[in-house]
């Protein structure tokens, strides 16, 4: 037997290996760039720009971007660029938590539904009846029930909040569970599944030490995916006046308010708008770069 | 490596001939069923393995050839209890493994192995080989880290792997060392019994010398005992102290090696047999192959009487109505036919 490569160093570790793949991957570095770039901007900027978002002048109403006003100010005169910053933090947050939930959910569901062939027929028809739902109607009745006593537990912000990331993740996780499923139901036909089961493994380490890492990539691929819509869900609900009261910024919100004075301030749109673009941009970056430096296969190529 | 000679293996099987057999397998049957329809309404079924039996003595090594598809694979999965069999019995060192389930059987996973086909499948791709060599002792051993360690690099270099392999992944590797690995896995828990399915079909031909070898320093080492799952004739010839011949789901005929190749008694093996080229160029000429004509018939609808009845070259009436008695011809020859009556 030829041994071919004897220069390797003693410390290689798994995560160092991971960390040498994705570094080699240009856009996952700019977005991780971008996103931290974003992270820092919305969560220690007000610190810096200290303008309370909420202040009004209604003298200063509708202008332009200013070196008193960067960004603008919108029809009540509050200050644009200290209401991108503050409604970050939400918008973010949703998201970010949002997509965990849906993603730990549709996951859960796709891995039983695709490795145990009794819950197969349950849970897929579950998840059929989610997608057959009207989401809107759904999503009203559900706030209607649950608005007033969650505000009256955490008040009235994170109640909202609670409420907002728990529905948006019980209402997103069917098409991860859909994609999860069919590639379990292919990965455990494999013969290192077999292999496993003649070792005497049982199900639960086979579904969490040979299954789920193999079906890592659309899991990865829906995430980032799912970052977006959550925030734009976010968005259509405040739109709704559903979602988070009126005073309080999110991308969505003062993407939505601003959409009708479009043509007087253009930049109202475009700021939000863009804020929300470069979250979702760099976070699919990111998903890309991690799918690739997660997979050995394709590491160290 | 040096092979272990034919010589060896005879007088080891002079030896443990009175001893009680590792494996016994009675009636084994495995049928699969076919679902249907809207309502799946089971609408048949395919008799991959259709009442076999078999012996396997300790230290032995029995060689099962047969035609794709016609089950062997599925005797080993299902003798390792990777299925669940529709009837009969398997008893693996004295312990009747054909019914039991869950942590009873976990617990029998240690004694009885498998070595797979296809070595890329049969490693989790995003596994180190360390991993997946200690895997067996992480489900069933308390071994401490460094203990765990220590093995894995017992079991590499027992198998001919550079211990420095351990952090790699199985892509990184060539067939035949991708193969190695399956082998020290499948030997990390010191089994008695190991089912080889098909372990060189994938390897082409100089490395399957080199896996071959092993196999047979390893059973010499550690007295292993293998059913080897094969088409390969000639590599069975080599390897195996009894061959049994299956065909659709039964075995045709089991005797011991040379009795196998040199007396035939089922026109089924001699027409196997008769596929094998011979090496002198002088006999090869002369060599008369017997081709079967025909398909294989389907398992799920086999034919009436013997199953080679619809393409056996020496058929008689009585094929297509009754079927063939399994029947000892002495010296161990057994086989199923009706010229033999």
């Amino acid at each position: 037997m030829t041994d071919t490569t004897l220069n390797e160093g003693k410390g290689r570790t798994l995560w160092g290996d991971v960390w040498d793949q994705y570094k080699t991957h240009k856009g996952a570095l700019i977005g991780t760039g971008v996103f931290l770039f974003i992270l820092f901007a919305v969560f220690l900027g007000p610190y810096i720009y200290d303008v309370d978002p909420q202040y009004l002048n209604i003298r200063e109403k509708n202008q332009g971007p200013s070196l008193s006003h960067l960004l603008g100010t919108d029809q009540l005169g509050r200050d644009m660029l200290a209401q991108v910053l503050h409604g970050g933090r939400v918008s973010l947050a949703v998201g970010v938590i949002a997509m965990f939930i849906s993603l730990l959910v549709g996951t859960l569901v796709g891995l039983l539904a695709g490795y145990f062939k009794k819950l197969d027929g349950p849970l897929m028809r579950l998840t059929d009846l989610f997608l057959a739902l009207p989401l809107l109607p759904l999503l009203l009745v559900i706030i209607m029930l649950f608005r007033d006593t969650l505000r009256g537990m955490f008040g009235p912000e994170t109640g909202i909040f609670i409420l907002i990331v728990f529905i948006i993740g019980a209402t997103s996780w069917m098409h991860t569970a859909r994609i999860v499923r069919g590639d379990v139901l292919a990965q455990k036909e494999r013969e290192f599944v077999l292999a496993a089961k003649s070792i005497g493994t049982p199900d639960r380490r086979v579904i969490l030490r040979h299954i789920l890492p193999n079906v890592l990539s659309p899991i990865m691929v829906s995430a980032t995916l799912g970052v977006a819509n959550a925030i734009i869900t976010e968005s259509a609900l405040s739109f709704l006046g559903l979602g988070f009261p009126s005073d309080f910024p999110t991308w969505g919100r003062l993407l939505f308010d601003g959409a009708n004075y479009m043509s007087l301030t253009p930049a109202r749109v475009v700021w939000p708008g863009l804020a929300i673009s470069l979250t979702v941009l760099s976070v699919n970056f990111i998903g890309d770069g991690l799918r690739d430096a997660l997979d050995p296969r394709i590491r160290g190529r | 490596m040096s092979p272990v000679g034919g010589m060896q293996k005879t007088e080891g099987r002079d030896m443990l001939d009175d001893s009680a057999p590792l494996v016994k397998v009675e009636n084994l049957k495995m049928h699969f069923p076919i679902y249907r329809g809207i309502l799946s309404r089971r609408a048949g079924e395919v008799k991959a393995v259709d009442g076999i039996s078999f012996e396997i003595m300790e230290g032995e090594t029995l060689g099962l050839v047969g035609e794709s598809g016609c089950g062997k694979s599925t005797v080993g999965r299902a003798l390792l209890r990777l299925y669940d069999i529709t009837e009969g019995s398997i008893e693996v060192n004295g312990h009747d493994v054909s019914t039991i389930e869950g942590e009873e059987l976990r617990k029998l996973r240690p004694e009885m192995q498998m070595i797979f086909q296809d070595p890329q499948a049969s490693l989790n791709p995003r596994m180190t080989v360390g991993s997946i060599i200690a895997e067996p002792l992480d489900e069933h051993t308390e071994l401490s880290k460094s203990g765990k360690r220590a093995k894995v690099g017992e079991l590499m270099d027992a198998v001919g792997l550079a211990r420095h392999f351990a952090d790699r992944y199985p892509h990184e590797f060539s067939g035949g060392q991708r193969q190695r690995i399956g082998i020290a896995r499948a030997l990390a828990l010191n089994p008695k019994f190991i089912v080889c399915d098909e372990p060189i079909a994938a390897l082409d031909v100089s490395i399957q010398a080199q896996v071959v070898n092993l196999l047979e320093d390893l059973q010499a080492q550690m007295g292993l005992t293998y059913l080897f799952i094969s088409h390969d004739l000639s590599m069975i010839r080599h390897l195996a102290t009894r061959v049994a011949v299956m065909y659709l789901g039964r075995i045709v005929e089991l005797a011991p090696r040379d009795a196998l190749y040199d007396a035939p008694l089922h026109p089924y093996t001699e027409a196997l047999l008769s596929a094998v080229p011979h090496p002198d160029p002088s006999q090869e000429a002369t060599r008369e192959r017997i081709i079967l004509k025909g398909d294989v018939p389907s398992p799920s609808n086999p034919p009436k009487g013997c199953n080679f009845c619809t393409r056996c070259p020496k058929v008689m009436d009585i094929c297509r109505s009754e079927e063939p008695k399994w029947r000892n011809f002495g010296d161990g020859h057994f086989a199923a036919c009706h010229l033999l009556d």
